[in-house]
């Protein structure tokens, strides 16, 4: 077990930078999911951690040692693949004990601690399999039972899941999280499903276009999104982002069809100024007598049971909207209603920077 | 087809019975020919059905010494030059490729592609091609008359370094760079994984190499003069050129049955491994 810590690591290929500059630390036995669109350079990340890339600029460390220069071998990392990389000319067990035989440990102790490992996930039936002959879920545990019986410094997690059906991945991402809380290992877990990445991680790491956005707990994201891509990012249906200006005193935001929304404080902003303003749709409630902000026609509405979700388009600036209620509300499209959010539950971002401002 | 037309049936079957009756009636007029005597083959018209003298050619054609006026070696000496030879070129041939191939797909080396597009140019030049050029070189290393001089100019290949690049493109980078993370060095990348997964390649290869190897015509024929190295499809061809007396049919079809068996034997013994090898995508 170690903690990591990168310091400004960079990584170009030739003349495009594709990572600029991370930095951040991860503590022993933390589970952190670094997540974003597919391209922000989050796999290359890992990749160098794991030494699979080599490092353009800056510093990584795993526990006490600068790993830079370091093989994967000698960096006592275990990595799980998208596509488990599973020899597929070897048994189960050769393929868990590879490993271990090429860093000459003992049989007896090999077997000890192989059979170990497929106790914890119920692979004992299986060691003598070929690869080719279990499902994507077992084969999926023997990638991670090849990681767990090496006994690493540092777990990594490329994407893990993303071979499996949704109903196993659902299954596989709790046994995941068991498994990491039971082992307490030091976990990097690379994904571009958000639901997977706010499930599993103790923090999160946001990455866009090779930098980090935001770094932090789940709810860190969810309640106080630093920028305006991870608002957009982290939630399902998507944060709902309007258009406004700032009114005269800086309290509330005007909206482009003069709608007042008032935000309970003040805000570092000049009267006049553009901002965007987001408002989750699990946020929003209809509005009772008298206190309505805001009000739309419906367009589509998503009756799912537990929740109904209404669309609509809303104003001239912005294109969509998206509403979310709790149970069951029969309405037809086409109805207006009058909405309202409470001042807490709101998110002002600049809309040049990107930048949360309130 | 799934259709269901007997006429259509029966003259695709007429068809392949037809192809297999092409391809099998020489083979069959061999067969014969070994079975009678010399006397017997000597006469128009040439016999169709076998004869009782199987066993006295198969003595002839075993002892050697003179068969139509020419000089030869014991039948299982030849067949014995023409084994090392087809072993030496098949082996030979796959070591080198597999390494070439393995430097090619896996290591990153200054002009790496150049290096490949000079290997697949030699596609173009086969030792028809270069036959002056590759004489003069084995003669001034001292390799006429020998088994090295016979295989060492036919070992360099470029379909098979292709192919075996072929093979390793399909393998996943992440099985290499798992084998990385778990220690694996280059050597140990290569016997560890690239050649058992490349298993059922190498024997289809063998099989094709082998046959190509036993059947060279050319090149012995240019590089021994020493009869003790004469290998056993060229001295087919010699003992048909006696000048002035009638050949020995019934030794040489003996001889050139005998000659025949090894690379059955081959392709018969590696065949489950030679389809797989050739028609497997999956690694």
């Amino acid at each position: 077990m170690s903690n990591i810590s990168l310091d400004y690591v960079r990584k170009s290929y030739g003349p495009s930078e594709v990572i600029h500059g991370i930095s951040g630390s991860i503590q022993q036995g933390e589970f952190v999911v670094i997540v974003g669109p597919s391209g922000c350079g989050k796999s290359t990340l890992l990749r160098m951690i794991a030494g699979l890339e080599s490092i353009t600029g800056g510093e990584i460390q795993i526990g006490k040692r600068v790993v830079n220069k370091l093989e994967p071998a000698q960096r006592n990392i275990a990595m799980v693949f998208q596509n488990y990389a599973l020899y597929p000319h070897m048994s189960v067990f050769d393929n868990m004990s590879y490993g271990l035989k090429i860093r000459k440990v003992p049989k007896e102790e090999i077997r000890r601690r192989v059979e170990e490992t497929a106790e914890i996930l119920e692979l004992t039936p299986y060691l003598k399999r070929s690869p080719r002959q279990l499902s994507g879920g077992q084969r999926q545990r023997v990638a991670m039972g090849r990681a767990i019986v090496r006994e690493p410094d540092v777990f990594l997690f490329d994407e893990p899941l993303s071979n499996l059906d949704a109903k196993l991945r659902v299954q596989m991402r709790l046994e995941i999280k068991k498994l990491q809380e039971r082992l307490g290992i030091t976990s990097v877990y690379v994904t571009h499903d958000q639901v997977e990445a706010m499930t599993l991680g103790h923090r999160l790491m946001v990455l866009n276009a090779g930098s980090v956005e935001q770094f932090g707990t789940p709810i860190d994201l969810y309640d106080k999104p630093a920028t305006l891509f991870v608002a957009t990012f982290i939630g399902s249906p998507a944060m709902n982002i309007l258009n406004g200006t700032v009114s005269e005193d800086a309290s509330s935001i005007i909206l482009p069809e003069g709608e007042v929304i008032p935000l309970g404080m003040r805000l570092n902003a000049q009267a006049g100024a553009s901002v965007n303003l987001g408002m989750r749709p699990e946020h929003i409630r209809l509005a009772t007598n008298g206190n309505a902000l805001f009000s739309f026609k419906s367009d589509v509405i998503e009756e799912l049971g537990a929740d109904t979700i209404i669309h609509a388009d809303f104003g001239k600036a912005t294109s969509s909207m998206a509403v979310r209620l709790d149970g069951i509300h029969r309405v037809s499209s086409g109805t207006q209603f009058s909405f309202a959010i409470d001042p807490e539950n709101l998110h002002v971002f600049d809309p040049e920077s990107g930048k949360r401002i309130n | 087809m799934v259709e269901n037309r007997p006429f259509f049936d029966t003259l695709t079957h007429i068809i392949l019975i037809l192809g297999v009756i092409l391809i099998a009636f020489p083979i069959w007029i061999t067969f014969v020919a070994a079975t009678h005597d010399l006397a017997r083959m000597s006469q128009a018209p040439i016999p169709i059905w076998p004869g009782s003298h199987f066993f006295d050619n198969l003595k002839l054609a075993l002892e050697g010494k003179v068969v139509s006026g020419v000089d030869m070696l014991p039948v299982w000496k030849m067949m014995f030059n023409s084994l090392i030879m087809a072993l030496m070129i098949a082996i030979g041939k796959i070591i080198i490729s597999i390494l070439s191939a393995y430097a090619i797909v896996y290591f990153d080396f200054p002009f790496r592609m150049g290096f490949f597009w000079m290997i697949f140019i030699t596609l173009m030049l086969p030792v028809e091609v270069r036959i002056l050029p590759t004489f003069e070189v084995v003669a001034s290393l001292g390799m006429l008359n020998s088994y090295l001089g016979l295989t060492v100019p036919l070992i360099a290949s470029a379909t098979a370094t292709f192919m075996f690049r072929q093979v390793f493109l399909t393998i996943p980078d992440e099985m290499l760079e798992s084998a990385r993370i778990d220690g694996a060095g280059p050597v140990r990348f290569f016997f560890d994984m690239l050649l058992p997964l490349s298993r059922t390649n190498i024997a289809a290869l063998f099989v094709i190499l082998f046959i190509y190897g036993w059947n060279q015509y050319m090149w012995p024929l240019l590089i021994t003069t020493d009869s003790s190295l004469s290998t056993v499809v060229v001295s087919i061809k010699e003992m048909l050129d006696s000048a002035e007396r009638t050949p020995e049919w019934n030794t040489i079809m003996m001889t050139a049955l005998l000659a025949m068996l090894p690379p059955i034997l081959v392709i018969v013994s590696m065949q489950k491994l030679f389809v797989k090898g050739l028609t497997e995508t999956d690694k």
